[in-house]
This record gives C-alpha cells, structure tokens and sequence, in this order.
C-alpha cells in the first residue's frame, strides 16, 4: 500500500543555552528544512528546547554490540584517569 | 468610535476563531503522523489567540460577554470574520495553500500592530507575530513542495490558488471600521500592508512554480456578516453544546 | 534464530536482564523477544493513532474555548505518542509503512476501548478520566520495561499524560456538580466507559496468551490483573468524591485482601470487539485509512520535491 518510505531522522535538542544537544527522538520527513519544522512540532511542545539538530538515521555510524568488550572493557582498570586514584595531603584541596 | 473599536478588534478574533475551528478538523485525519501533530499546534495557535482577542473584545465592550458568550451565543450575522476563513477544508493542498495567504498575512498585520495605539492590543500583537512567522515559514514550505513536487500535487495547488484567489481582496479593503481605527493609530494603513503582502506572495508562488490568478470576481461581505453558506453549519457544530444546555458552566 | 551458535549471545542477553538493565536496539536479542515487542510497541502505537479518533470526535464541538483547547493539546498529545512509540518499534527493524499497512489491512490489533462511540460532551471527561487512567496505571509499569527505546518512549509519555487524566476528571466534576441534565450525562458516560476500561487490562493472567513471557524477559513488569485491580482501588474514591456510581453492584472493599472485589468481566463482548465487531472498529480503520490513503499524494509530492532540489544541489556542485 505504501510505496515510497519517508526517510527516518533522528533530533537532537538542546534544552538550554551552556547544555549540550541530547538525542530526544526520531520522525519522518522528506528533507532536512521538514524534519526541522517537524522536530519543532513535535519535540518542543513544552519548551523542551532552544536549538535543535537532525541528523539522518542512515547517516549514524555507531559501534556494535560485538565490540562491546574490545572497546569498552579495556578502560574498566585504568583507575589512574581518575583523581581519587592519587594520594596527596587532603588539607591542601588538590 | 468604542464601537468601532470592539467591532475591530472582535473581527480579528473571529478570524482567528473560524480558522482554528477549520483547522483542528484536521486532528486524526492527516496524511501522516507528524503532520496531524503540526497542524494541531497551528490549530492551537489560533484558538489561543482568538481567546486573547475575543476577551479583550469583551472588555472593550463592556457588557460582561465573555470569550464564550462571545463565541458561542452570537449568530452567524454578528461574526465578522473574512470569508476565507469559513470555506470548507478541501484537500491538503486548499487547506494549506489558504493557511499561507493567511499567514503571510497575519504576520505583517501583527508586524504592524505592535505599534497600535490600543497597548492591549500591541501586546496580543507581539506574541501572535512570533507564532504568525512560524505558521508562515511552515505553510510557504508546504506551498513550495505542493508546486514543485509533482503534477498531481501541482495542479492541487494551482486550483486551491484559483478558488482562494478571489476570497483574498476582502483583506486588503478598507471599510469603514479599518478608517475610524486606521484613523485613530490603532489599525495600520491596509492599503500599504496589501501592497506588501502581494510582493511576497507572488514572488514564493513563481518559486513554487504557480500562477498567480487574475484579479477578476471578488467575493466580499464577511465583516458584515454577510456569510457562505458553510458558515451555518460551522457555527451550528461549534454552538451545539452551549445552544441545546443554554445558561450552564462546562 | 535461537541456535546453539548463539549460546554466549543468549548468555550475555540473558545477564542483562537479569541485573534490571536495559537491552538497546542494536544488542543481540532472541528472535521472539524482538517478535513479542514488536507487537506489543505497535499496537501499543496503533491505539495511540487510533486514540485520536474518539475524542476528535468532540473537538469541534468543545462547549467552551478552554476546554476545545485542552482537548486539542490532549488529542495532540495521543498523535505524538503514537509517534514516540513508531519509533521504539522502528529501532527493532520494522518500518512504520509496515506497521501502518498491518494496522490498514486489520493484522494488527489496537486498544479495543477505542472501537466505542463518543456520544455525549461527558464521554471526552470519561475518556481522560477513565481510559486515560488505566492507561497511566499500565504505561508507569511499562517505564521500567527491558527494551530501552521502548522505557524511555513511556517515561516522556507518562510525563505528558500527567495532565490527561485531570482535564478529564475536572470535565465530569463540572459536569456532576451542573444541573441533573449534566450530571446524567456524566453518570451515563461512566456506565459506558466503566467496563470496557476495565478490558484494556487485557484477559485475565490464567487466560493471556503473551503475558507469561513478557514477564519474563521484563518486557511487562506487572500482571493484567495486578494493575486492573489497582486502577479498580483508585478509581472508586474517586468516582464517590464527585458523587457518580460506578455501574457495578458487585463493587465492595474486601478487608482481607485489603482490594475492591468487583464484578464479572463480560469477556464474549471483548473478544467480539477485540475481533472486529464492536460498534465502530469500521468506522475507525476506515478513517484511518481514508486519512492515509487521500494523504499518498502529499506524500509523494513532498518526496519528488526534496529530490528534486537533491539533483539541482547536485547539479550545482558539478
């Protein structure tokens, strides 16, 4: 019955100045200018936003489950990246 | 002259009101999702601001008639509302195409009376052009992908255009209230405001690939109350409740 | 598929769940796991876009300003929800044509509540208070589901929802504390509504097909009789505190279970409706469809002119 899919796009909105954009959702739309005006529609009914972006779903390249542990294991042991890992005198507020 | 005034700013309201009634029709009934939630936040637009206008009406008035007394207890012969705003939806193409001529507009008539005399008014003015340039960037958009996008949809548009073209001179054609408040700082000059209007518009239906229609019948008599026959039934729907429970809080 | 190869995967799967976290579109998940969302998201989606159709019913014909604007931004709200859960399910690789075809042709199924007809002012109260509530009651529960896509889709919806079921308590207190006319209006609305809200809890545990399953793997995080009987204990106070009778004599606070005991579900009447013929499943899939297939042009106009400025943007780079 339909013929012709809509391409997917994915919205990012920023909820106040000094945040960063935070994906909030996905819609259809034809182009970019739609998926904008479709994104204000329907993402900040309740002032949920100042600045949106879209970004085709096609158009993410993300990481597999299958990497999971190759990417993201090997830094479970690198305590040193982290400021608690090193002893100095409290007193002076390091 | 506080006749003229309640008359003006009450047909602003009912402009607005008749609008968001058409167009909340839509609701559920779309072509697809996201649009059934766009059009419901245009609809909105427009009955909030029917409220702010309707409800300043009443104070100008004076006489206790209230936004919904306002709405609902009036007959068709006291709306005076353009005609344009009454007609059938039609197609997406119609709906949308008068959305824009609307618009477009509404947005410079906001533009303008944020400097009227009447500061209620100017206020109302301020936030109902943020919401006007907004509903314009989305109908122009619609306009433009309507004209050029594919035959079908191009010739939908081009008869939305022609049958819409004739109900546009009532907007730009001063009566005897537009002078009095024209004449008082609180309604702007529409001759200048039309002159405006039709360079954008002629210029985003040439971009659109559409025909600017000739300017031959024009239909006239919505401020007077002199309606289309659709404007009966509108009100009948939109009444109902109120009419057939007279005198009740809902 | 469910195959030996796939024992570590299934392991992994497994352990997620079990530690309460959330499985993400694009984990390794079994075939039925994704089926059974699927179908739950979806005509969880459908009931939302079919939703819309009762109460626009009344839209129109609002009594008073306020009150056509709360329930144009509620209505509102059912679209975009519908919308939300389209696309939870899109991230389980179905595409909303798909669904929306399923739904067109009658293989999917939607909340049967909606297949009743709005026939009074008080039937929008009913539907904001009543189904709205045990929509609510369902959907907190669904906010801890395992799929995560799906999770977050019901936290924004329970989020928004919030004001649904007040805008449609407020409308049957006005209406019950109005004249006599008004408030047999409202208690007739309530007798309509009364029971066939309670069947969007769904069949009872012993009887539900899906249930057993979807608890397990914590895509239902509560049982279809555990969150009827809760919406039954919340909606009894308040039904009394406007002075309208809940249309059950069966109805009595049993202290040992420290529950409401209530009546017999007529479950011939949901399975009728669930399949097909309640009094406006017609009616509702015929304007869905008449909404989507007088739409196809827009659709197509819309897709031509972004390809087309495509190429002129191309042709310009060239």
């Amino acid at each position: 019955m339909s013929k012709q899919h809509l391409p997917l796009w994915e919205v990012f909105v920023r909820s106040r100045r000094g945040l960063d954009h935070k994906h909030i959702g996905s819609l259809h739309a034809a182009d970019a200018e739609q998926a904008l005006l479709a994104a204000r529609d329907t993402y900040t009914r309740r002032q949920e936003g100042v600045s949106i972006w879209v970004v085709r779903s096609s158009d993410i390249h993300a990481s597999q489950f299958e990497d999971e542990d190759a990417f993201f294991e090997p830094a479970a042991d690198k305590v040193y990246r982290h400021p608690t890992f090193y002893d100095v005198p409290e007193e002076l507020k390091l | 002259m506080s006749s003229a005034h309640f008359r003006y700013v009450l047909r602003l309201g009912d402009n607005a009101l008749v609008l968001g009634q058409r167009l909340s029709e839509w609701c559920g009934h779309s072509p697809f999702l996201e649009e059934d939630i766009a059009m419901a936040n245009t609809a909105l637009d427009h009955i909030g601001r029917a409220r702010m206008l309707l409800s300043h009406a009443s104070a100008i008035e004076g006489k206790g008639r209230d936004e919904d007394a306002l709405a609902y207890l009036r007959d068709e012969r006291e709306f005076g509302n353009f005609l344009i705003c009454e007609l059938p939806n039609g197609d997406y193409a119609f709906t949308l195409v008068r959305q824009y001529l609307l618009d477009v507009y509404h947005q410079l008539l906001f533009e303008a009376l944020r400097a009227s005399a009447d500061e209620e008014l100017a206020a109302i003015a301020a936030k109902a052009v943020k919401e006007a340039a907004y509903h314009a960037r989305r109908s122009g958009d619609w306009v433009l992908r309507f004209g050029d996008g594919t035959d079908e949809s191009q010739a939908r548009a081009q008869a939305a255009l022609d049958a819409l073209w004739s109900y546009t001179g009532e907007l730009f054609t001063p009566d005897a209230v537009d002078d009095a408040m024209q004449a008082a700082g609180i309604a702007p000059d529409l001759a200048q405001l039309g002159a405006r209007w039709r360079q954008i518009v002629e210029a985003h239906l040439v971009a659109a690939t559409l025909n600017v229609p000739p300017d031959d019948w024009q239909a006239d008599g919505g401020r007077e109350g002199l309606h289309t026959e659709h404007m009966g039934r509108l009100l009948a729907e939109m009444q109902f409740v109120q009419r057939a429970y007279p005198g009740l809080d809902w | 598929m469910d195959n030996p190869s796939h024992r570590a995967e299934q392991a992994r799967f497994d352990a997620i769940i079990a530690a309460e976290e959330k499985i993400e579109p694009r984990d390794w998940m079994p075939e039925k796991y994704r089926r059974n969302l699927v179908r739950q998201i979806s005509q969880h989606a459908h009931s939302e876009v079919v939703g819309q159709l009762p109460e626009g019913n009344w839209i129109t014909r609002a009594p008073t300003l306020r009150r056509k604007a709360t329930l144009l931004a509620k209505v509102q709200d059912e679209a975009g929800h519908g919308l939300y859960l389209y696309s939870a399910a899109e991230t389980l690789g179905v595409s909303r044509e798909q669904m929306v075809d399923d739904l067109l042709d009658g293989r999917a199924k939607y909340a049967s509540i909606f297949n009743y007809p709005t026939l009074s002012w008080a039937d929008v109260g009913a539907i904001g208070w009543l189904v709205d509530g045990a929509a609510i009651v369902n959907q907190i529960s669904l906010c801890r589901t395992s799929y995560g896509p799906y999770a977050r889709a019901m936290v924004r919806i329970c989020k928004e929802e919030s004001f649904h079921q007040r805008q449609g308590y407020e409308i049957m207190q006005t209406l019950a504390a109005g004249s006599a006319e008004q408030k047999a209006m409202a208690q007739d609305a309530l007798n309509r509504w009364w029971w066939p809200t309670l069947m969007m809890f769904g069949p009872h545990d012993a009887e539900s097909a899906h249930s057993q399953q979807s608890m397990q793997w914590k895509i239902k995080r509560q049982s279809n009789d555990e969150l009827r009987q809760k919406f039954v204990d919340q909606t009894v106070e308040q039904a009394r505190h406007i002075g309208l009778e809940i249309p059950d004599p069966a109805l009595r606070w049993n202290e040992e279970r420290g529950h409401y005991d209530f009546g017999a579900i007529d479950w011939d009447e949901f399975q009728r409706v669930l399949n097909g013929n309640g009094p406006c499943n017609r009616q509702r899939i015929g304007d869905r469809r008449a909404a989507h297939e007088q739409g196809a042009w827009v659709r197509e106009a819309m897709l031509a002119h972004a390809e087309k400025q495509r190429r002129r943007a191309a042709g310009r780079a060239a």
